[in-house]
């Protein structure tokens, strides 16, 4: 495998409803605030696009990708559409990734859309239910946040996670997005507005869930002689990493924890895992991408992370997953305010999905686009001259450059990627 | 049919005057041209023009191997499926391991378990919203190693917990789906 940079990214502001342009419009957007901004890249360069969208429900288009890639002036190079749920974006960052990594390709741009105001809320909601096992769950009342909630009751159970500490993840996401222009929703709230927000399935309230969106984003991957010749701070992906898992969260088993290198087994005895308080395909990517990337430890050697909270409930399940708590510890994580901007390791410095909007095909790349303008030191030169969450380095840890890790994972944990991207400069 | 054109003023008139009487084109018959309807369009606004787009669309769909289990919902057994290789037990059909990867064999599983985990839906997928609020529950069940979801019925979110002892009950009439089989409350049932 040979190195892979990201070298340029774009997205377009995500929003309830865009009726006034289609996906193809919203793609070729995305594209075009990425080559502004990379000036010495043309399209004689790329080589090849990776398109992620997730439903074709939503599109009522079979083979969307070839329609934005042709909008964007990209045909006739090679295509491929990539998907799995909520996890397509960071799913299709890594297929590019891959493009160049095996030396296939030397420049590839990774395409994600979503456009999820074709249909009303609920029945949205039926789409993305139609993602579980329709033999077995979704006739039983398939709901999304139905079965996060199942999920986040039990961790509570298991781990005495409290309503109060979910609130405050989704507190802290909304504040952050204060200072993302990019960001959907632009909430000041309290943790008493998120418990008084009205209850979806117990314990998830509305403020608690990320909402529908349309949108598009773009990230552009390059080999090192690519990127040397066309970007002045590339981004290097030091390390990919993916995992799965069953379906259906009533086959997850209840067996011993998965461990990262810096955990001991006697942390998690008597724990049974991951039943459905934890991600095992969440935890099993992480191992991958740190040992890809030689992190020995993401509590010192990661400086931000962006990662997949379509609910409060799996930020926290996450924070354990990434290893940047111990499984259980996840609420307490919160409370001492580890997460935050001014924290030990900020999650979500843009505002996540609660806050930036989830247009599910897009979102892990638009993952991907904040973490490297975060690497970049570019946060304030692509925010309207406000820099408020831009990461700075750790101090005393030994390392110069800033790295981060984007997370993306399809409901209930069945398709997750974790990729991590450190600066060149 | 008409084959004389009359003048405006002969019709306002309601008399026919010979005389103003001109003779017009005849009507065609044989140009080809799509069939008129009145199979409107429903719009939503105009500009961007954003129009209603209907969908529907009935499968032949099988449960193929998985029969057995919504058969025997009728019968009221509840069907799980025990690795012939590792042994490992499973509360959903499943023809092969998730372990091991051998075929599984179908058991009988038990008809009272407890709660593992639960919620109350106050919303939900369009389908649903007309059952709201409703309970979903993942039952654990003794010597099963894994978890069924079903509906919880006659308990509200006060009265549910985690270990709630619970019972399996069908419907008489099957609709053959994974609801014909639901949970109560085993004081309740």
């Amino acid at each position: 495998m040979r190195p892979v940079y990201m070298i340029s990214g774009g997205i377009t502001k995500f929003t309830k409803a865009e009726p006034r342009k289609s996906f193809r419009v919203l793609v070729k957007e995305a594209l075009d605030y990425a080559m502004r901004d990379c000036p010495r890249l043309t399209r004689d360069h790329m080589d090849g696009t990776v398109v992620s969208y997730f439903s074709d429900h939503f599109t009522r288009q079979l083979k969307a990708g070839v329609m934005a890639v042709d909008m964007c002036g990209l045909v006739p190079k090679p295509t491929i559409r990539v998907e799995g749920g909520g996890a397509t974006g960071g799913l299709c960052f890594q297929e590019a990734w891959r493009h160049i990594a095996s030396g296939w390709m030397d420049c590839v741009v990774a395409l994600g859309f979503e456009t999820m105001s074709h249909v009303a809320t609920w029945k949205g909601n039926e789409f993305i239910a139609l993602a579980s096992d329709t033999n077995f769950d979704y006739p039983v009342g398939g709901f999304y946040t139905g079965y996060y909630a199942m999920m986040v009751v039990r961790h509570m159970h298991e781990f005495g996670t409290t309503v109060e500490q979910l609130a405050r993840v989704s507190v802290k996401n909304h504040r952050n997005a204060l200072h993302n222009k990019w960001a959907q929703h632009h909430y000041d709230i309290t943790i008493e507005d998120v418990l008084r927000s009205p209850m979806v399935a117990y314990p998830l309230k509305m403020l608690d869930i990320c909402t529908m969106s349309d949108g598009a984003a773009c990230a552009i991957l390059a080999s090192e002689a690519v990127a040397e010749k066309v970007c002045d701070h590339p981004v290097r992906i030091l390390g990919v990493g993916m995992g799965s898992d069953a379906m259906r969260m009533a086959d997850r088993p209840h067996g011993p924890v998965i461990l990262l290198k810096h955990e001991d087994p006697s942390w998690y005895k008597g724990l049974k895992y991951p039943g459905v308080h934890s991600f095992r395909a969440g935890r099993t990517a992480c191992k991958m991408a740190y040992e890809k990337a030689g992190i020995e430890d993401p509590r010192e050697d990661l400086d931000f992370v962006e990662l997949h909270d379509a609910y409060t409930s799996s930020e926290i399940q996450t924070y354990e997953d990434m290893g940047l708590c111990r499984y259980g510890e996840g609420g307490k994580f919160i409370d001492a305010g580890h997460p935050e901007l001014t924290g030990r390791i900020p999650v979500n410095p843009s505002g996540g999905l609660i806050a930036c909007g989830h247009p599910v095909g897009a979102t892990g790349l638009m993952q991907a686009v904040f973490a490297f303008w975060q690497c970049q030191g570019t946060i304030a030169k692509h925010n309207d001259g406000d820099g408020f969450i831009q990461v700075k380095q750790q101090r005393g840890l030994g390392r110069r450059r800033l790295r981060g890790a984007i997370h993306s994972h399809a409901g209930t944990g069945t398709y997750v990627t974790v990729s991590i991207l450190e600066s060149t400069s | 049919m008409a084959k004389k054109t009359k003048k405006a003023s002969t019709v306002r008139s309601g008399q026919r005057n010979p005389a103003t009487t001109v003779r017009g084109p005849k009507p065609v018959y044989d140009k080809v041209r799509l069939p008129e309807t009145d199979q409107g369009t429903i719009v939503f606004r105009t500009d961007p023009l954003v129009v209603k787009d209907h969908y529907e669309i009935d499968y032949i769909h099988s449960y193929a191997e998985d029969s057995p289990f919504f058969r025997g919902l009728v019968e009221g057994k509840l069907l799980g499926s025990e690795c012939t290789g590792c042994g490992y037990r499973f509360a959903t059909p499943r023809a092969y391991c998730m372990e091991c990867n051998a075929p599984t064999r179908w058991m009988e599983l038990p008809h009272e378990g407890r709660v593992h985990t639960w919620t109350t839906c106050y919303f939900g997928s369009e389908a649903f919203l007309k059952d709201t609020p409703f309970n979903l529950a993942l039952i654990e069940f003794e010597g099963v190693n894994t978890l069924l979801l079903a509906r919880l019925v006659g308990a509200t979110e006060q009265e549910i917990h985690v270990g709630m002892p619970v019972k399996a009950r069908f419907r008489r009439l099957a609709q053959f789906k994974p609801t014909d089989v639901y949970f109560v409350p085993s004081e309740k049932a």
